[in-house]
């Protein structure tokens, strides 16, 4: 029962942030200077176009009518976004959610294979560290997640490019198919989204991973060192039975909300690492939009991401309690 | 000898109270002694326990060292060398340049004839401005929150808690490049606060968690019960304890800071009315055929350098300042000499490895 309250609270807290953030950004739009509208209600009304047309086209664009009081307008982006309507992208000519549609799969594919590739290296190395604490394999390892946490992925990712893409001429500088290829599903395909997908993935995965290495190698030697690790080996229990029943479970847990908050993060930086490897994703997309002051793109793509991140902090709340038994949920007592 | 018997009689003379970190002899002071304390006592031991120590121990690890060393090369570039060094214009030297041909352009020149090392070194006091002003914002913010929402519980927690969620739900680099677009800033100072404008959610969560424990410590209730005022205790009591975390996590900011302000630069959101390695790589890259050719390499690696050499830096300080964390280290570190100490790390890790 309690922990049927919890799950309805922490439920309604997701929507409420959503709810919030859809009104920022509804009172971004209306601060945003100028913009291509602008420019555009301009350009129409010097060719004539009658004023109340320009009106009307502006507000497919923008689910904005501008003689409106700011309440009705709010009503009406509101109403517009509970049916799926972000509205028309005004640099692709197309509504926003057909955009989104195309390029958000694209995108969650490269971040989450980068993000679940830097948790199972992390884990598996990171458990090896600890288990070897103090060896040279451990400093080297420990030195090398340091140096590779130093790079950020952009300039790990134009490296990449230069170094496979330009000089060794093995894998494609960018773009998520060849041209020749036709999504489907075929193995052709599949072959050549991984190519197209492996210089970002390997450039978020290997600046990624150094922190979490070292994450996991602090806990796992904190578990180590506990007693019930202590009393597992006094009980003639197998290495193996304490290091992936004891060890490597307490280990993990603390990391697992920080992985499903890692992808909703990513996702964010994939403005700059589609950028970079121009890979039509949904963080290439905004930053065309960000260029050409497409608010509506813009704001669209930013809904987007940011419910995708509510949803991965949601999750990972409401599925603790299931992983560790030993979280009981509950308000923090009134207090001084 | 176990680890835990060596903090006795350690530095403070007192071989019955067995010290463990600031917390017992820092309260003694709050909660005021008949002994009349003056100012320069107080801050005398402010030092000692707050900048002495952590800094003996912090000191003590390799990584503190190395990171502080390069901190300080970054210090060097940013006040003195951009003062002396002269500033990047177009034909100042001769243009295509390659690196350590002349001394008037060591690193070489770029296709306009710009010094590649002045770039590079003009490029960091606007850099250490927003460095720092970014992880004051984000620890401070986050401190403020954290503290005031772990310590009070109740109603305000829930608010402050809620704030912070949504804080934290919203995406940090999309946000931050719609802001960068629609306020176009230029100072360095307020590019770093708008950098870390929600990047302090995350971390006041935790110093919210670690307040919560703080607050049912003996020399808190002690405190409480003496009457003294809730701003008091947490500014004399609460945040002390929490420096060594702060401190890590201001580290951490600033290396986001770094990633960041560069990636935006790079990408020509932020206007690029300064001198910065993200602009310098992307001139590199896009206009000088650094991709093509790979004779103009050199104009993309110096700035590549310049920014994983202040990150590296700002990790080695965060991971090493992590230790500080620990107050068995600190009091055994700052009493006795480093050959027991090492004895006694030695110690401890044989005691995990079981």
């Amino acid at each position: 029962m309690r922990m049927n309250s919890y799950y309805l609270k922490r439920t309604v807290r997701a929507v409420l942030t959503v709810w919030i953030v859809i009104t920022i950004t509804f009172g971004m739009i209306r601060l945003l200077p100028g913009g291509p509208l602008e420019q555009l209600r301009g350009k129409l009304l010097r060719q004539g176009v009658s004023p109340s047309r320009v009106n009307a086209m502006i507000e497919s664009y923008q689910n904005v009518q501008p003689n409106q009081s700011i309440l009705e307008q709010y009503y009406e982006y509101m109403t517009a976004l509970l049916t799926g309507d972000l509205g028309q992208s005004f640099l692709q000519k197309e509504p926003v959610t057909a955009i989104i549609g195309d390029a958000l799969p694209w995108t969650v594919f490269v971040m989450v294979m980068s993000t679940l590739l830097i948790f199972v290296i992390a884990i598996g190395w990171g458990a090896l560290m600890a288990y070897w604490e103090g060896s040279t394999f451990d400093l080297v390892s420990s030195s090398a997640s340091i140096l590779f946490a130093a790079v950020p992925f952009y300039v790990l990712g134009i490296v990449l490019i230069i170094v496979f893409g330009y000089q060794l001429e093995l894998l494609p500088t960018g773009h998520r198919l060849s041209p020749t290829v036709e999504p489907g599903l075929s193995l052709l395909f599949v072959l050549d989204a991984i190519d197209h997908a492996i210089l970002p993935i390997t450039s978020m995965v290997l600046t990624g991973a150094g922190l979490q290495v070292l994450a996991m190698r602090g806990n796992a030697i904190q578990v180590l060192g506990s007693d019930f690790v202590r009393v597992a080996r006094l009980r003639g229990l197998s290495d193996r039975r304490i290091s992936v029943r004891y060890v490597a479970r307490n280990a993990i847990l603390p990391m697992y909300t920080g992985f499903l908050t890692l992808i909703g993060f990513n996702l964010g930086g994939s403005i700059i690492l589609e950028e970079v490897f121009s890979y039509p994703g949904i963080g290439y997309y905004m930053f065309q939009a960000l260029e050409a002051r497409d608010y509506p793109l813009m704001m669209g793509i930013f809904l987007i991401i940011t419910v995708a991140l509510v949803m991965a902090v949601y999750i990972a709340d409401l599925t603790y309690g299931l992983i560790d038994p030993r979280v009981k949920s509950g308000d923090s007592r009134e207090a001084y | 000898m176990k680890p835990t018997d060596s903090t006795s009689d350690a530095d403070t003379g007192q071989p019955t109270v067995v010290s463990d970190g600031p917390e017992d002899t820092f309260s003694f002071e709050t909660s005021g002694s008949t002994v009349e304390v003056t100012w320069s006592d107080r801050l005398q031991d402010f030092y000692e326990e707050f900048i002495y120590k952590p800094g003996l121990v912090a000191w003590d690890d390799r990584r503190t060292r190395i990171g502080a060393v390069i901190m300080f090369v970054y210090l060097l570039m940013g006040i003195p060398g951009a003062w002396f060094y002269p500033a990047p214009s177009t034909n100042q030297v001769k243009r295509g340049l390659g690196p350590f041909e002349t001394l008037d352009a060591p690193l070489g020149s770029t296709g306009s004839g710009e010094d590649v090392l002045g770039m590079v070194i003009h490029a960091t006091p606007e850099m250490l401005i927003m460095v720092v002003s970014g992880g004051i914002f984000a620890t401070s913010v986050a401190v403020l929150i954290g503290t005031v929402a772990g310590y009070k519980g109740g109603a305000v927690d829930r608010a402050l808690t809620s704030f912070s969620d949504v804080a934290m739900s919203i995406p940090g680099l999309p946000l931050v490049m719609v802001l960068a677009v629609v306020f176009r800033p230029r100072d360095p100072v307020l590019i770093g606060v708008l950098l870390t404008i929600n990047y302090w959610a995350g971390l006041g969560r935790s110093i919210r968690s670690q307040v919560l424990t703080l607050r049912e410590e003996s020399y808190v209730e002690a405190a409480r019960t003496m009457g003294v005022s809730t701003p008091r205790i947490l500014l004399k009591d609460v945040i002390p304890n929490l420096m060594p975390f702060v401190l890590v996590n201001f580290a951490n900011a600033a290396r986001y800071v770094v990633f960041a302000s560069v990636g935006l630069y790079y990408l020509g959101v932020l206007p690029s009315s300064v001198d910065n390695w993200g602009i310098q790589l992307e001139n590199a890259y896009s206009q000088e055929g650094a991709l093509v050719g790979g004779d103009a390499l050199y104009q993309l690696i110096a700035p590549m350098i310049a920014i994983m050499g202040i990150a590296l830096g700002l990790i080695l300080l965060a991971q090493g300042l992590d230790r500080v964390f620990n107050p068995r280290v600190r009091t055994r570190l700052a009493g006795e000499s480093e050959a027991t100490a090492e004895n006694e790390d030695r110690e401890t890790n044989t005691e995990v490895n079981i």
